[in-house]
């Protein structure tokens, strides 16, 4: 199997913590199967790092199969690699080919700062939610099915906003390392039903609000964001926040 | 304005603004190439109705100088939000290359207005308000200045080929701009937003061509 793998050299981010100014190394990996995912690939070079006695590159990952959003990476100048619609756990080596050079680089952001390596800290995202992201009204217990009524349509939208994993493939990929793709489906998929319109106003106003002061950029809708979430969250629904937050700002009594 | 979303609408409502103008302004400047003496009487209107002249005109130096200075705090407060650059970044891959570069554009849009107000605007202010020549005429005779003055500044080609190029990157601002502004203002819908952007190509390309048109007619018109 060995010479059957692929070789490649990884240029990786190298960051001994939040204060090192870091810099690309050079890794060539071998044994490497088409097969594999990114991740996998990642962990065999680890291996070769330790075996050698060198410190293996710290990466984030939890479920490897696309749900958790925890695998980040910037892979040859795209976030989650040159595939659209999936992860970095669910990218594989057989969209590369032997021989190639791979850029592997974090998430860049003022407001996602690199704790090591490939390792940035996302934490900006859940002050974003912990500031309006949830409904604390009693919604009382299990209802009759259909014994409120939710519009077909609506009830889609909210699910489809309801598919962000908190990846922050939006913040990395735009010019703007802004995060309106992620707070956008955040509110929407509680705007749009009828639980989540109660706390809507206060929501929305505090939602932007903490999203600015965690310091991500101002959306310039150059719509890179939509092209490389993994989970297919659409512009339509930044469209719904900036109306949402509008019509909040105007019609606020606060 | 500490607010991003507000920042991002009224940067819209400006642009939508400068649209609008944009589209009077090449609708009389075609004039000029149709009917020189509709294109005469239309000058002196515009330049002489009071309404035009002390209220609109301000509004209109405050929308452009508005969102000038709101474009060039957009691209700082963007820039500072990612003070780490990529090594390697293929932006192509999921972004156009105006949406990308509004600021480039835009600058070059600025530069030529310096170029524009010089050859017309400051000249026109100097006759009518340090002169206090409202007349419109040349001078000792009955005719409309303005075609001939019109006519006079596209002998040189060097000037026609600084406006064509300018109109270029209007146009290249324009094509992110117009769509983009509709998303904005939170106007994104499954069966208009495909029209919105087939419109704002066309705007795009037609208005700045216009203004090519024009240009390029009276320096062949000589
Ligand atoms: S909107 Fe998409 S890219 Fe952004 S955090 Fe959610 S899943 Fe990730
Ligand atoms: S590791 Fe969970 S989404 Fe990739």
């Amino acid at each position: 199997m060995a010479d059957h793998g692929m070789k490649l050299t990884l240029k990786i981010w190298r960051q001994k913590g939040p204060k090192d100014a870091g810099k690309l190394v050079d890794y060539p990996v071998t044994d490497v199967s088409p097969d594999m995912s990114f991740l996998e690939m990642l962990d065999v070079l680890n291996e070769q790092l330790v075996m050698k006695g060198e410190e293996p590159v710290a990466f984030d990952h939890d479920c490897r199969e696309g749900i958790c959003g925890m695998c980040s990476l910037y892979i040859n100048g795209r976030a989650h690699g040159p595939q659209t619609g999936i992860t970095t756990c669910q990218l594989h080596m057989r969209s590369f080919n032997d021989g190639d050079t791979i850029y592997i680089e974090p998430w860049r952001a003022e407001a996602f700062p690199v704790i090591k390596d490939l390792v940035v800290d996302r934490s900006a995202f859940d002050r974003i939610i912990q500031a309006g992201g949830y409904i604390s009204v009693n919604t009382g217990a299990a209802q009759d099915a259909n014994c409120l009524p939710v519009n077909k349509k609506d009830a889609d939208a909210a699910f489809s906003a309801a598919m962000c994993i908190g990846c922050g493939a939006c913040v990395a990929t735009c010019k703007n390392a802004s995060a309106m793709l992620f707070v956008s489906a955040k509110v929407s998929q509680l705007a749009l039903l009828p639980q989540g319109r109660i706390e809507a106003e206060e929501r929305v106003l505090n939602m932007v609000q903490q999203m600015d002061v965690e310091g991500f950029g101002n959306c310039t809708n150059t719509g890179a964001c939509e092209v490389e979430c993994p989970k297919g969250i659409s512009l339509q629904n930044i469209a719904r926040l900036n109306r949402e937050y509008l019509s909040a700002a105007l019609m606020s009594e606060k | 304005m500490s607010v991003s979303i507000v920042r991002k609408v009224a940067m819209a409502l400006s642009g939508f603004f400068l649209l609008s103008f944009l589209l009077l302004h090449v609708s009389i400047n075609l004039l000029s190439v149709c009917c020189p003496a509709a294109f005469d009487s239309a000058s002196h209107f515009m330049g002489t109705f009071w309404l035009i002249q002390f209220v609109m005109q301000p509004v209109l130096a405050f929308g452009v100088v508005f969102h000038l200075v709101l474009g060039f705090i957009l691209e700082l407060k963007n820039r500072s939000s990612r003070p780490v650059k990529y090594a390697f970044s293929n932006a192509a891959a999921s972004s156009t290359w105006m949406s990308r570069n509004m600021i480039i554009t835009g600058v070059m849009v600025l530069l030529f207005l310096g170029l524009h107000f010089y050859d017309f605007w400051f000249p026109e202010l100097n006759v009518k308000y340090m002169q206090g020549d409202m007349s419109g005429l040349v001078e000792g005779t009955d005719r409309f200045r303005y075609w001939e003055e019109l006519h006079h500044k596209f002998q040189d080609p060097i000037r026609v080929g600084l406006y064509v190029l300018a109109f270029v990157f209007l146009g290249l601002h324009l094509m992110h701009g117009f769509q983009s502004a509709f998303q904005s203002v939170g106007f994104n819908h499954r069966r208009y937003t495909p029209i919105i952007k087939k419109l704002s190509n066309i705007y795009a390309i037609v208005v700045p061509l216009g203004f090519v048109i024009v240009a390029v007619y009276h320096f062949l018109a000589q």
